[in-house]
């Protein structure tokens, strides 16, 4: 059954909301008792049934208060019915307290900064961070998580148990790191937020409603964490970096469905709200002099978008950018990128120059290496080598409608 | 809670040290032990004599096996262990950081899993 568009948005706040509270919730409890996995097992009834109450009865005035009761009455069920083992009971006991304690605090301190740094700690699994946070602080189901990350639902089930295991028996602390630590373990947290926005970037036509979720998602905790971390200039420009890129996200498709190139898309489809937000949050992080690899991404998209305004990207201002942003982390990406910069500042053979420079084998299976490559072979005058990387870059994407447009351009090489 | 800090490093480099620098490196374990011990963090720890030292048993169907030599052949050897208190792990990993064996070699930080615990 279809619904209309106000039942959506009434949907969505409900379930913002529910999601909110809920991580809210987990977070604290978890941080008294260090069980990540017990806290949302606590939770996790309540808040389904808020998923499905709130939609049709609104959000309750004291949504904290709501899931807090439901969850204290399953958890006394629970403990009544006996149905989950002898060792199970001091600890339903426990949460019991724990809820409890919850439900007498004047106001529910916010601890989901410090449960997303435990989520994202050294000593968790890099891959399984951003699937972590998504699960401890947002709510989401193993499966739905999954399926963002084309994984398998069991598969990722596991890793996550595991991590919320190692959580608990290893003592990771739920707290915010110490200054000595704070800037790298800073760059985890927004890291796997990043990663969980890209995930839902790569379905740009936003078809698949869970990755385009994820996006949503992670922009609202990369708000969050800009929030309640206001002069961390890496967390403002994390957030200025996912606003840039959604806010082109409607100009990425043209009618037709077929793919449009940063360059060749239609400005005025961009939208201005969310660039304008981007503008403001770059301009307060740089203000306070602590330059970084997200600021310095988000400057980037800024000299791209500025093209909605002047006509024309600001090339030399993303070629200096992509050095200062090389000199930080040294990743190849970032050499390809200034490559690409360079061809619109010095030509395509300067460009080309560049990228003999790297290191091939690194790119064998890198799908923008090739097609960047082709491009610029294309411009200088070397249609055949240029086919023959459009080949190579059309064998490595996975993307329907990127596929279509390179092999337009390739095939415009060969007629 | 508690952390066994497990000190492991390349017996072979040990045991090529010159006098001067052996010296040096008792020195300084002696140095952390004692800032250890100030912080009211430490509730002991040794050191190993090497592997060649080691004998293991093993008892199969009944029998004793007795064989000469570790465990298992690695290129970083148990060395020696400090067991602590520490309140999470990020301040264990504080502690295995400042051990003069993660500079030698590599530093595991194991929670003791305490009788009764699930």
């Amino acid at each position: 059954m279809a619904r209309d568009v106000r039942d959506e948005s009434v949907f969505a706040a409900a379930e913002r909301a529910a999601r909110e509270s809920y991580g809210r919730l987990v977070a604290f409890v978890a941080k008294r008792t260090g069980d990540v996995a017990e806290a949302e097992d606590a939770l996790s009834d309540a808040f389904a049934a808020a998923l499905k109450a709130w939609p049709r009865t609104g959000v309750p005035d004291r949504p904290d208060a709501w899931l807090l009761t439901v969850a204290r009455r399953k958890a006394a069920d629970a403990g009544r019915k006996r149905r989950t083992g002898a060792d199970a009971q001091p600890r339903l006991l426990i949460m019991a307290q724990e809820l409890e304690a919850v439900n007498t605090a004047s106001e529910i301190p916010d601890e989901r900064l410090a449960l997303m740094f435990a989520c994202a700690h050294p000593a968790i699994e890099q891959a399984v961070r951003a699937p972590l946070i998504l699960q401890t602080v947002l709510g989401f189901d193993a499966a739905a998580v999954a399926s963002a990350f084309l994984v398998s639902p069991a598969a990722m089930g596991q890793r996550l148990v595991r991590a919320k295991s190692k959580i608990k028996q290893a003592g990771v602390p739920f707290r915010l790191p110490e200054r000595a630590d704070m800037g790298e373990r800073l760059e985890a947290v927004l890291d796997a937020i990043y990663a969980a926005f890209a995930e839902g970037w790569t379905d740009p036509l936003g078809a698949d409603t869970r990755r385009r979720n994820l996006a949503e998602e992670a922009i609202w905790l990369g708000r969050l964490v800009a929030h309640l971390m206001p002069d961390e200039p890496e967390a403002l420009g994390l957030l200025a970096l996912m606003l840039h890129a959604e806010a082109r996200r409607p100009a990425r498709r043209d009618a037709a469905g077929g793919f449009v190139p940063l360059a060749d898309q239609n400005a005025a489809l961009w939208n201005t709200p969310m660039l304008d937000e981007a503008e403001t949050l770059i301009r307060r992080a740089s203000a306070m002099r602590r330059i970084g690899r997200y600021q310095l991404e988000a400057a980037v998209q800024s000299a791209h978008a500025v093209r909605r305004l002047t006509g024309r990207a600001d090339w030399p201002a993303i070629l200096a950018l992509y050095e200062a942003l090389y000199a930080i982390t040294a990743s190849p990406v970032v050499a390809l990128n200034r490559a690409v910069a360079l061809a619109e500042v010095e030509g395509p053979g300067a460009a080309l120059r560049d990228l003999d420079a790297l290191d091939a084998e690194t790119f064998t299976a890198y799908q923008p290496y090739w097609a960047a490559r082709a491009a610029l072979l294309a411009r200088a005058g070397w249609p055949e080598d240029a086919v023959t990387a459009y080949d190579r870059a059309i064998g490595l994407e996975s993307d329907d409608a990127v596929r279509r447009f390179l092999q337009a351009k390739r095939d415009a090489l060969v007629n | 809670m508690q952390y066994l800090l497990l000190i492991y490093s390349d017996e072979s480099r040990m045991a090529s040290m010159t006098p001067a620098d052996g010296q040096q490196m008792s020195q300084t374990f002696g140095a952390y032990t004692e800032a250890l011990k100030t912080a009211g963090a430490l509730v002991g720890g040794e050191r190993l004599r090497p592997t060649s030292a080691g004998t293991t048993v093993r008892v199969r169907d009944g029998k004793q096996q007795v064989l000469n030599g570790p465990y298992a052949e690695t290129k970083e050897q148990l060395a020696g262990y400090y067991l602590i208190n520490a309140k999470d792990l990020d301040e264990a990993l504080g502690w295995a950081a400042r051990c003069p064996g993660a500079t030698y070699g590599t530093m595991e930080v194991r929670p003791i899993w305490a009788m009764g615990e699930s």
